[in-house]
């Protein structure tokens, strides 16, 4: 059966082939093999790339293919994030504490330990009580499983309650545009138990392996993104190939012929809906040991908006196109508003891409909307047509 | 007390010239005897010469009289202030001010107020103070009353009602007399009379005193002893949790105290004694079971005090009585106090109530104002335009722009509203030309569109007017708050954007229904292949509907920003409430966007109300609510029925 | 013989407008059936209300031999217990190949589950095939459903319906936009599906109804006018008054 799902679909072959080469080639010119053309920081900024181009996979697959624009994706990918960053920061702190409480006369008790934790992780909040959601912070197996339910429970139920009132089109879109805004208001306050607009920090120090370099555990990321990119696209080019393609893409070119077909509607939304949620989710958790930081901004309706132009500028209703879109924009603004641009003198005005690109950015996504609706992907579509 | 009202009496009878050839100095030799050794009685002689003499050197005098600063010199028998300079001593004339130093301090007689004259001293300062005949001394002279609300003060206040003259600050010096009476009344009789008087006073100073009245103090006794006016007695665990109760008997030294835990731990740790304390091994004290045993161990052997069990602690609650006395004695006084004090939390709540309606009622003008532009153009054209918080934001700043070349805020207001709609006119006229028209009936692809030329005009508007916030400044007259009572009061501006948001509600109700213009747009609303087959062109309807809501955005824009900051950002604020109010309130139906304000709005000062500290919480608990009631009102509160809705 | 379909007393008001006013009608297990009616007679509300797109004020629909209610019935649990609807304007999912858009709705079991483990089978594609090959499209089941002409599409719809299995098609207005010939075709499609189940045809023109050869419905103002042969509805003398002779005026 995979057999003839891969061979059926060569492109998944084809990009399975170039995402490792890259990963071989970037791998070999890291700081870790001696080589060092690519610096540890860029070997990090590449391992979040594909972060997104994971999340942004998911986000084609939820409105390319089943035409729900989400406006809530990065909030899934955001609390995988806290997820994972909850059990990092714990059993971080927490052996921090146990070396500090080591040298003690006498033996501390679990309760002092977790009081002392509380304190470092909770004091810039004013508090040292650890919060109900953090009950399993200090075993990475259930957080790591947190990782996939809170947005699968989340998506489940907000999804269920919108798709069964046939909440559709852009209805839907602000409803989930309210659900990330509620969300980052949510953790946005001190009380919420996840540090406020702290956010967690120093996660991308990985508990027991302090005494590995950076160079390598980037890379360890680097490698371990590139796998769930490669696993998530086979999986949704699975999900999205086949009859569960054609019911998928059928919904969303004609919902109500879908249903008088005799499917129930609500039910694939629902799968599509928490499957992406869930594959956003891990990509978070990937995401943000390499970003070290994660605070409720992140969450912000603003970051689901732009996860939508990436995957629109790539191409929706293809894979690739997303992953193309993905990197390509986030790539650039990180060119772009990290200095890494020349400024244009004008004469009268320099032009400072710090201060222009959001600009160009709106306006370029306003063209590729307008001209190019296919995207980057579409250019492909061409070319395949000149050869044929 | 009478001779205070004679002395109040004859400041007011005052005549300056009567006394203008007396010197201070005069009136002291008179009396130097009083002076110099001042009694109770014998002190009110020269207070009430001083008082009459009208000298404006008598204060001063009084001050360092109570201060002990007067000493009488010996060689001319005259009375100098004195203040020590370092050995020397330097001697102030009373009433010239001339200053000298005198070195030789055996020809100084001190004057020694005694406790009770030093009182009398200060009644008569602060006597002096309230009928200064400058208002802002008296003013200072009543607020310094009202901060420390001393029972001294009660006399002298009320000696100077009478001679006030200004009839606010009489007014004010009443009430005060009474919130004092309530505290300090001779008679119990007299108190509760003025307790009672102070119930129709809504304020916070009223209240301030009633809950002194009823300042209570957390009690522990076998019993509650007989005469205790006593305010509550607690039940252990609903009212205080027993560890509170076992806290508060040690406090009244009725039960021994507790060995805490970090004390059993600093009683191991000094009795270490290799790796063993009391015989348990070291290794075993990571638990607090384990702790206590080898602290057990220790208190047996008498090194440390032993630990109170839980039956002792349970025990000795038991014994106990716990409760709340009144520090006030008199229960009639407290139980006249509790009734006006409830009286007023009554009033207050009602007032509260009707404030927060006020709130709400201009937190919903603000969100109509927001949201109806919207509404239109969602509804007219079904277009979700996401820059629509970006063109508030326009007219903000086109408002802010005005004021720098309008210096006048009133003529500055009167141009910036039209010129923002103009403004904004023509900037969603421009969006919908170059944009929109080529996305119709491709909703999602509009949606981001739009929110491209978001990102991109908030960006630009940051590049042209940088980060930080901006003034829009309000005519002087928007200033201040129509003031109902000590609760209520609603300022200016909030009005102001009530007004407008009835006259836009009126304006667009009367373009919808009584023009051409509404006819057609309501035509090209409910078919607009129809609309188009019978003349209207649905080209030019769309394109000036879209003008249309994006100028109202812009003159919402002015408004907001007079009472919030103009920021780039300050459109990205707007815009998800917007659209809740659209979706709420129904798609195409000005009554519907009305109706999702006001819904919105009262909502969330309800929810602010009900949790006053946190407005990020409300706002979180809104949109939640938003999303369930979208569940049960898919189309919104005025919902459009039939066919064309079903589609 | 007991009915496949019993409508009874169905009533459903728009704002105040009465679509449907009392309708009553019954289909019989294998059958040909036309409903005819002017615009606004409420053919297409009627479909509505069997499908399950629209709940009426008031009255039952009866199903099958379980007589179960379709009131209280999804979309698609309708569709499941076997009910197919053909819409007026063809509706087929034009980014997809004509084998797709007949696999999907191939008669197989509708869970995500079961979609998404689904395999492809020999018997299925032999189905799929008889299928196409009696809509006359079996040569273009891997062109994109989007390219096909006018007619083909209906017939694609048609096919779709067939695939389905339904015990009961509703056919709303098939001929439409069709040549002559092409016509002929669906005439001789819709009857053969006919003999295993009821086909409850919608259509405007006379000629295809007349061809198709069967009882007549006539729908007047949301409820039925007359009932009979062709021939018979059309020389009574209320139909043409409401109906033939307006159309003929």
């Amino acid at each position: 059966m995979r057999k003839s799902f891969l061979a059926e679909n060569p492109s998944v072959l084809w990009f399975i082939a170039v995402l490792a080469v890259f990963t071989v080639v970037v791998t070999l010119l890291s700081e870790v093999t001696g080589v060092g053309l690519i610096s540890t920081s860029f070997v990090k900024t590449l391992g979040k790339t594909l972060c997104l181009c994971l999340v942004a996979i998911a986000m084609d697959v939820v409105w390319g293919y089943c035409g729900i624009l989400s406006l809530g994706h990065f909030a899934f990918f955001g609390i995988g994030g806290y997820a994972i960053g909850m059990w990092l920061m714990y059993a971080r702190t927490e052996g921090i504490v146990i070396e500090s409480l080591a040298g003690q006369p006498i033996p501390p008790t679990s309760a002092e330990v977790s009081d002392a934790i509380g304190n470092q992780i909770f004091g810039v909040v004013g508090s040292s009580e650890f919060p109900w959601i953090w009950a399993f912070a200090d075993n990475l197996f259930l957080q790591l499983l947190m990782v996939v339910l809170v947005p699968g429970l989340l998506a489940l139920v907000f999804g269920w309650l919108a798709f069964r009132s046939r909440v559709t089109g852009v209805y839907l879109s602000i409803l989930t545009q309210a659900m990330t805004l509620a969300l980052a208001l949510y953790l946005f306050q001190n009380d919420s138990g996840l540090r406020g607009n702290n956010g967690l920090s120093g996660l991308q120090n990985i508990p027991g392996f302090e005494n590995t370099s950076q160079a390598v555990i980037s890379v360890i990321f680097f490698i371990a993104s590139a796998l769930a990119l490669a696993a998530g696209y086979i999986f949704f080019a699975w999900i999205v190939s086949g009859k569960m393609g054609s019911v998928v893409k059928g919904i969303r070119d004609n919902e109500a012929r879908v249903r008088f077909l005799g499917y129930h509607v609500e039910s694939y939304k629902l799968f599509i809906f928490t499957a992406t949620a869930v594959v956003a989710g891990i990509a978070g958790a990937l995401y943000y040991p390499q970003a070290g930081i994660i605070n409720p901004g992140e969450i912000a309706p603003i970051a689901s908006i732009y996860l939508a132009v990436w995957v629109a500028i790539g191409g929706r209703g293809r894979l690739y196109g997303a992953v193309i879109g993905a990197a390509f924009v986030s790539l650039l603004s990180s060119w772009f508003t990290g200095g890494g641009a020349p400024d244009i003198n004008l004469g009268f005005y320099v032009v400072q891409w710090t201060d222009w690109w959001l600009v160009l950015l709106g306006l370029s996504f306003v063209a590729v909307t307008l001209f190019f609706p296919k995207g980057i992907g579409g250019l492909f579509d061409l070319l395949v047509r000149k050869q044929s | 007390m009478l001779r205070m009202l004679s002395l109040a009496l004859m400041l007011c009878l005052m005549v300056p010239t009567t006394a203008a050839a007396q010197t201070l100095q005069d009136i002291l030799q008179t009396h130097q005897d009083e002076v110099l050794k001042p009694g109770r009685r014998s002190v009110g002689v020269v207070l009430d010469d001083l008082v009459a003499s009208g000298l404006p050197q008598a204060l001063p005098f009084l001050e360092a009289w109570r201060d002990r600063e007067i000493v009488q010199l010996g060689s001319d028998g005259l009375f100098y202030r004195a203040a020590e300079d370092g050995d020397a001593i330097t001697l102030t004339d009373l009433d010239t001010g001339e200053v000298f130093t005198q070195v030789d301090d055996a020809d100084l007689t001190e004057t020694r107020p005694n406790g009770g004259v030093r009182r009398a001293i200060g009644d008569a300062l602060v006597q002096f103070q309230l009928s200064d005949p400058d208002i802002a001394k008296r003013r200072t002279a009543v607020d310094a009353i009202a901060r420390t609300m001393d029972a001294s003060q009660r006399a002298p206040l009320i000696g100077s009602i009478d001679g006030e003259t200004d009839p606010v600050l009489k007014e004010i010096k009443t009430r005060l007399a009474g919130m004092l009476g309530a505290l300090f009344a001779e008679t119990a009789d007299a108190r509760i009379v003025a307790i009672n008087d102070l119930s129709g006073d809504l304020s916070v100073d009223v209240r301030g005193v009633l809950n002194t009245i009823l300042a209570t103090d957390a009690q522990v006794a076998a019993t509650v002893p007989d005469g205790a006016n006593v305010a509550q007695v607690l039940v252990v665990g609903t009212d205080l949790t027993p560890t509170e109760a076992y806290a508060r008997l040690v406090v009244a030294e009725l039960a021994p105290p507790l060995v805490t835990k970090s004390q059993i731990r600093d009683a191991l740790v000094t009795n270490i004694n290799g790796d063993e304390v009391g015989g348990i091994p070291v290794a075993s004290l990571d638990t607090d079971a384990g702790r206590a045993l080898a602290y057990d161990m220790l208190a047996g052997e008498g090194i440390a005090p032993p630990r109170v069990n839980e039956t002792a602690q349970a025990d000795a609650i038991a014994a106990h009585t716990f409760y709340l006395q009144y520090a006030e004695p008199n229960p009639a006084i407290t139980d006249a106090a509790r009734t006006a004090l409830t009286d007023i939390e009554t009033k207050v709540a009602m007032s509260q109530a009707v404030d927060l309606g006020l709130d709400a009622l201009s937190l919903a003008s603000i969100y109509f104002l927001a949201a109806i532009g919207l509404a239109i153009t969602f509804g007219v054209m079904g277009v979700i335009n996401m820059a629509h918080g970006e063109f508030i934001m326009m007219g903000a700043y086109t408002g802010f722009v005005v004021q720098q070349f309008v210096p006048d805020y009133t003529l500055s207001i009167i141009i910036a509203l039209p010129l923002a709609f103009a403004i904004t006119f023509g900037a969603g006229v421009t969006m919908e030309r170059l944009v929109i028209r080529h996305l119709y009936h491709r909703p999602l692809e509009t949606l981001l569109a739009t929110f491209g030329i978001s990102i991109a005009l908030q960006q630009l508007a940051k590049n042209i007017f940088g980060t930080q916030a901006r003034p829009l400044t309000s005519p002087e007259w928007l200033d201040g708050a129509l003031v109902f009572n000590d609760v209520i009061a609603i300022s200016y501006i909030r009005i102001a954007i009530f007004v407008l948001a009835l006259i836009f509600l009126t304006l667009i109700l009367f373009v919808l229904k009584r023009t051409r213009l509404g006819l057609e747009v309501r035509a090209v609303t409910q078919n607009p292949g129809m609309a188009a087959s019978m003349g209207i062109n649905p080209d030019r309807i769309n394109m000036l509907t879209f003008g249309l809501g994006s100028g109202i955005a812009g003159i919402a824009g002015v408004a907001i920003g007079l009472y919030a900051k103009v920021t780039s950002e300050m459109g990205a604020d707007y815009i998800v409430q917007s659209f809740m109010t659209v979706v709420v309130g129904g798609v195409g139906n000005v009554w519907g966007t009305l109706a999702g304000a006001s819904l919105i709005g009262f909502l969330q000062k309800g929810i602010e109300w009900l949790n006053p500290s946190n407005t990020l919480a409300a706002q979180t608990y809104m949109i939640l609510f938003i999303i369930l009631f979208i569940q049960f009102r898919p189309k919104g509160i005025v919902a459009l029925k039939g066919r064309a809705a079903a589609d | 013989m007991s009915m496949l379909l019993e409508v009874s007393g169905v009533t459903v008001t728009f704002d105040g407008f009465r679509a449907i006013n009392n309708l009553s009608i019954n289909f019989a297990k294998s059958e040909l059936r036309a409903i005819i009616g002017p615009n606004g007679a409420g053919k297409t509300t009627f479909m509505d209300i069997v499908t399950g797109k629209t709940k009426p004020d008031e009255g039952t629909v009866i199903w099958g031999d379980r007589n179960v209610s379709l009131l209280g019935m999804s979309e698609s649990q309708i569709a499941r217990e076997g009910i197919g609807r053909k819409f007026q304007k063809p509706t087929v999912f034009e980014a997809q190949t004509v084998r797709q858009n007949l696999a999907m709705a191939l008669k197989t079991p509708r869970g995500p589950f079961a979609v998404l483990m689904h395999k492809k089978t020999k018997p299925n594609a032999e189905r799929i095939e008889a299928v196409a090959d009696q809509i006359g499209l079996l040569d273009s089941l891997t062109r994109v459903a989007g390219e096909l002409s006018h007619g083909q599409k209906q017939w694609l719809e048609i096919g779709m319906l067939l695939a389905q299995e339904p015990r009961l098609m509703l056919v709303d207005e098939p001929a439409a936009g069709m040549t002559p010939e092409e016509r002929e075709k669906t005439t001789d499609i819709l009857k053969e599906a006919a003999k295993t189940r009821a086909v409850v045809v919608v259509e405007h023109d006379m000629e295809f109804v007349r061809r198709l050869d069967c009882k007549v419905t006539v729908l007047h103002e949301g409820a039925v006018l007359a009932e009979g042969s062709l021939d018979h509805v059309t020389s009574n003398q209320t139909v043409i008054d409401v109906y033939l002779g307006r159309a003929h005026a």
